[in-house]
């Protein structure tokens, strides 16, 4: 049996742990919170550009022009571009390990059907994960959360649209979290290449513009928005759901810390009693020793 | 002056930078600057780096934008912009490094140079110091 001294111990270093769990803990609800409320300033935004797509598809001669476009282009899958968005530090239960797993799942997958395939990383986790089994990445983007900018995602699509349209690639996936709730994020694959279009159905009454330049140059220019909207979307829901997995893993460890603390109190409670037991049992034994 | 006044909003995937009733908008369009006034038709443009100038009363207001989408429908104005800052808030030491930095990267043309997206950064630069100094 442990001495007293040594549960005195054990329960010191875990009262430690849970303080700077808890901390975390809290600094995650912090970031959650603030990562919560970048999701919300975003959405007018992207339902305006959505509804703005939307009207002139529906102007559009939709068989013709829209279908054609670089990339709406569907091709046989030669090579495809896998992004793959996990966080830069660990301490959140399964976040980065889901996006690992399914990524890895999705190139065997693509390698398989004889494609070739090429990683961009989001986040340190991945990089360095795939970086060391000697995938192929193009390029990878780590330390983006701390201070997440829209350019970062612009930069992020300018990477791979270009090489799309030059027919480098034929398929672009993004493997991320999803920020469903904050108890529950679940990792998505999805395309971002070839664009499918679904965007609202435009206003029926809804007029035609004037427009300037011509339709099909908006038309692309508001794609390749689009697209950096997507990408935008895609870093800050993997934000918001690494923050919420480790506040989950954080509380999780604060909880388990304290339980262990309550069973170590309950060991070192014993240990003291029979230690006093022992002691007065020696001193009354010596007292009937001394009287005998 | 009795000009009408119409809504404006101006956004970016970050924030809202603007709301409110103008009586004027002038923006940078692809094709040339533009003013739009009260009244004026369903229109549809793309925007270019440059400022935009909207007026509620007798002084404008300034401010550095880097493309994006125009549209005016009969209810109002939506300015859809992937960055906008006030010129007042311009930090012109900021923008001027960046200015210097990107001419820097320009001149040396190292092999893994990415030409479009320095040059972008270049304009893009170049327009927040001017935006400041107009004010």
């Amino acid at each position: 049996m442990a001495t007293l001294r040594e549960i005195r111990r054990r329960i010191t270093s875990i009262q430690n742990i849970e303080q700077v769990t808890d901390a975390m803990r809290v600094v995650a609800a912090a970031r959650l919170r603030r990562a919560q409320e970048n999701i919300n300033a975003t959405r007018p935004y992207a339902d305006k550009l959505d509804t703005i797509l939307g009207h002139l598809i529906s102007r559009m001669d939709t068989e013709t022009e829209a279908l054609t476009h670089p990339l709406l282009e569907e091709r046989e899958l030669k090579h495809v571009c896998i992004i793959s968005v996990s966080g830069d530090r660990g301490l959140c239960g399964s976040f980065n390990s889901n996006v690992i797993r399914t990524t890895t799942q999705r190139v065997q997958h693509y390698q398989d059907g004889g494609a070739d395939v090429t990683l961009i990383c989001i986040g340190r986790r991945t990089h360095e994960h795939f970086d060391r089994r000697g995938y192929d990445i193009t390029d990878a983007y780590t330390n983006i959360f701390r201070n997440l900018e829209f350019q970062t995602a612009v930069d992020v699509v300018h990477e791979f649209e270009h090489l799309y349209v030059e027919k480098k690639i034929d398929k672009v996936e993004v493997i991320y979290n999803n920020f469903k709730s904050a108890i529950l994020q679940t990792v998505l694959v999805e395309q971002l290449l070839p664009l499918v279009p679904e965007f609202p159905e435009g206003d029926t009454l809804f007029l035609d513009y004037i427009y300037e330049p011509g339709q099909i140059e908006l038309f692309e220019m508001l794609l390749s928005r689009h697209l950096n909207m997507q990408m935008w979307k895609v870093l800050l829901d993997s934000n918001a759901a690494e923050q919420a997995a480790r506040m989950a893993a954080m509380e999780n460890a604060t909880q388990k810390a304290k339980e262990l603390i309550d069973e170590l109190i309950l060991q070192r409670n014993r240990a003291r009693q029979t230690q006093i037991t022992t002691e007065i049992s020696e001193i009354v034994s010596g007292a009937a020793a001394l009287e005998g | 002056m009795l000009n009408r006044s119409f809504h404006v909003e101006i956004r970016t995937p970050e924030q809202l930078i603007y709301e409110g009733d103008v009586t004027s908008i002038r923006a940078p369009g692809v094709e040339g600057n533009f003013e739009i006034l009260a009244g004026h038709l369903p229109f549809l443009t793309a925007l270019d780096i440059g400022e935009i100038r909207i007026r509620e009363s007798e002084t404008p207001q300034l401010m550095a934008i880097s493309g994006g989408v125009f549209e005016v429908l009969r209810t109002g104005v939506t300015a859809l912009v992937e960055t906008a800052e006030w010129a007042s808030e311009i930090d012109v030491e900021r923008a001027e490094n960046a200015r210097d930095s990107a001419q820097a990267e320009l001149a040396a043309n190292a092999s893994d140079l990415n030409r479009p997206q320095v040059e972008a950064a270049l304009a893009r630069a170049k327009n927040r110091i001017k935006v400041a100094h107009n004010l």
